[in-house]
């Protein structure tokens, strides 16, 4: 009892800093703070997948890239309400990773990594080879861009009912049947769950949330996708925005969203080292020291802080 | 009629046979052992009866019904429950939560709230409730062997499959499970098969036991007349002693 009240509590102080943010900070910020959210979505979905049921996905870029030329695609040609490409495009990657999901029911651990990673490398090269119709290396430019405020407000907000959806889903049998499929595949079994419905299952909501991230994604670059904004450095940033989160916490997750979606940004202010290049190292080094201070991630961190205050 | 049946059950893999024409029976409400020296075949037995690993031939029956066209994930909601040799429980999930996921078939049917009272009861019933909230990782090993033992029950099985519930357990334990086994037996009307090691244990709650060595049947009756086979004699203390 008291620890869902301290849940409903940190709910709301989330909620409460985020809706008052964008009005005392300069649109910049508004924009880097869109982007936190943007990440949010595609870590969360990660989440689901890496964390509940322990597979590993790296090639969730390929699945934001899906999303977002989906939004990008029908703007240009329909003028469809952006809202409403966010979510064609959850379902089209929803139906994708179910698709994906199939081949690692035969694979696990570094294998299906492998799988995942060649998604990463192929999808982005699609654009190239059907041109005329996904624009090839020029990409694909929305009808009207979005200002920095409706970004912030649409990221947001598609957040929370994406965070919620999540918690509904892994508070009971469903979320318990994917931890099991993680702890012991074979126990999983016995007790009477279907790995190939629930493993599959798990891949589908995952995309379908980076989708909506993908969305999001072309929208905060100006509505406009390209096949280099979807290369393979975006999945291992979804990778790490998820290993900095750990498991199922929200705090775990907007920690790793904030890490992949600020960190880049704030390190080139960082003097001496601040160039381009000096970004990738403070990441780099910002990723190991992580790795190494919390294996577990943030949520890990929460965990022993609230086992210590207990003491 | 039996409740349980092995017919002529073969099973190899590759060069070795595991399960050479095997033929038992389990009545129903009765406690069988199923016994054997390391690497006779018991825990295949049971593999092959929870349709983890298919038989070559023969086959395996029911409740009158053939298991061997029977997806694993479906023999649980047959009524066929069991418990692992070397313990396979979800490490990261709280004693409670490994219960539920016991009762995985049936929650679909009832509410969370009634299954996790009904979760908790089944704890109680196998003496570990105080430890529901606790995660898995790190419970002592007899405990553990209850958690498995309580996630079984919690499917409610006709049929209750044990894989050395004595394994790692100390005098008192043993003592403890003997009472356990028999009053979950009468309570929940249940028929169990087991696998042990633990020769008193199999003594004092068999009312029938099953000998296999090399996958081949040498032995079956009443637990003391199967003390007495020499060919079981000769299988635990091997052919040089007999000879």
């Amino acid at each position: 009892m008291r620890s869902r009240i301290a849940t409903v509590a940190s709910l709301l102080i989330a909620a409460a800093v985020l809706s008052v943010l964008p009005f005392v900070i300069s649109d910049y910020n508004v924009s880097l703070v869109a982007r936190v959210g943007v990440f949010f979505i595609a870590v969360l979905g990660l989440d689901i997948l890496t964390g509940y049921t322990g597979q590993i996905s790296i090639g969730h870029g390929a699945f934001m890239a899906i999303g977002g030329y989906t939004t990008a695609v029908l703007s240009r040609d329909h003028d469809t309400n952006l809202i409403v490409t966010m979510l064609i495009a959850f379902a089209i990657c929803f139906v994708v990773g179910l698709l994906v999901g199939l081949p690692a029911l035969r694979l696990s651990g570094a294998y299906l990594a492998l799988v995942t990673f060649a998604l990463a490398v192929s999808v982005p090269l699609l654009p190239l080879k059907w041109s005329s119709f996904l624009g090839g290396r020029d990409g694909v430019q929305t009808s009207h861009e979005v200002s920095n405020l409706w970004l912030y407000g649409v990221a947001w907000a598609a957040s929370a009912v994406l965070f919620v959806l999540a918690w509904l889903i892994l508070r009971g049998r469903v979320g318990r049947a994917f931890r099991a499929v993680r702890d012991s595949e074979i126990a999983a079994v016995a007790s009477g769950i279907e790995l190939p419905v629930y493993k599959t299952l798990a891949f589908g909501i995952s995309a379908a949330y980076a989708g909506v991230a993908g969305s999001l994604f072309v929208l905060a670059n100006n509505g406009f996708a390209a096949p280099d904004e979807f290369g393979v450095v975006l999945s291992l940033q979804i990778l790490i925005g998820a290993a900095v989160a750990g498991l199922g916490s929200l705090w775990g997750v907007l920690a790793g969203a904030a890490f992949v979606g600020l960190l880049p940004s704030v390190s080139s202010s960082v003097p001496v080292i601040g160039s381009t290049h000096g970004q990738d190292v403070v990441f780099g080094a910002a990723v190991i020291l992580v790795m190494l201070l919390l294996p577990d991630g943030f949520a890990g961190l929460l965990t022993r802080i609230r086992r210590l205050a207990r003491a | 009629m039996a409740l349980l049946a092995l017919d002529h059950a073969r099973l190899r893999f590759g060069g070795i046979v595991a399960l050479d024409d095997v033929s038992l029976e389990v009545e129903d409400r009765s406690i069988v052992g199923l016994i054997g020296p390391n690497g006779a075949g018991k825990t295949t037995a049971f593999n092959a009866i929870t349709r983890l690993y298919r038989l070559d031939s023969g086959d395996i029956v029911f409740d009158g019904r053939s298991l061997r066209r029977v997806r694993p994930s479906r023999v649980i909601r047959l009524g066929i429950a069991r418990t692992f040799q070397n313990l396979e429980l979800f490490p990261r999930m709280t004693v409670l939560e490994n219960v539920l996921v016991g009762a995985h078939p049936a929650t679909r049917l009832h509410r969370e709230r009634e299954q996790r009272r009904h979760a908790l009861e089944t704890l109680a019933d196998v003496g570990i409730a105080e430890h529901a909230e606790r995660p898995a990782a790190g419970l002592p090993y007899g405990t553990l062997k209850r958690v498995e033992l309580a996630r079984a029950l919690a499917s409610l099985p006709r049929l209750l499959l044990l894989d050395e519930p004595a394994g790692g357990l100390n005098h008192e334990e043993v003592d403890e499970l003997v009472g356990l086994i028999r009053r979950l037996r009468d309570e929940r009307e249940l028929t169990i098969l087991l696998v042990e090691h633990h020769m008193r244990l199999v003594m004092e709650v068999c009312e029938h036991v099953h000998v296999l060595d090399f996958g081949r049947t040498i032995a079956a009756g009443l637990p003391a007349d199967v003390q007495r086979d020499p060919a079981v004699i000769q299988a635990y203390l091997g052919g040089e002693l007999a000879a």
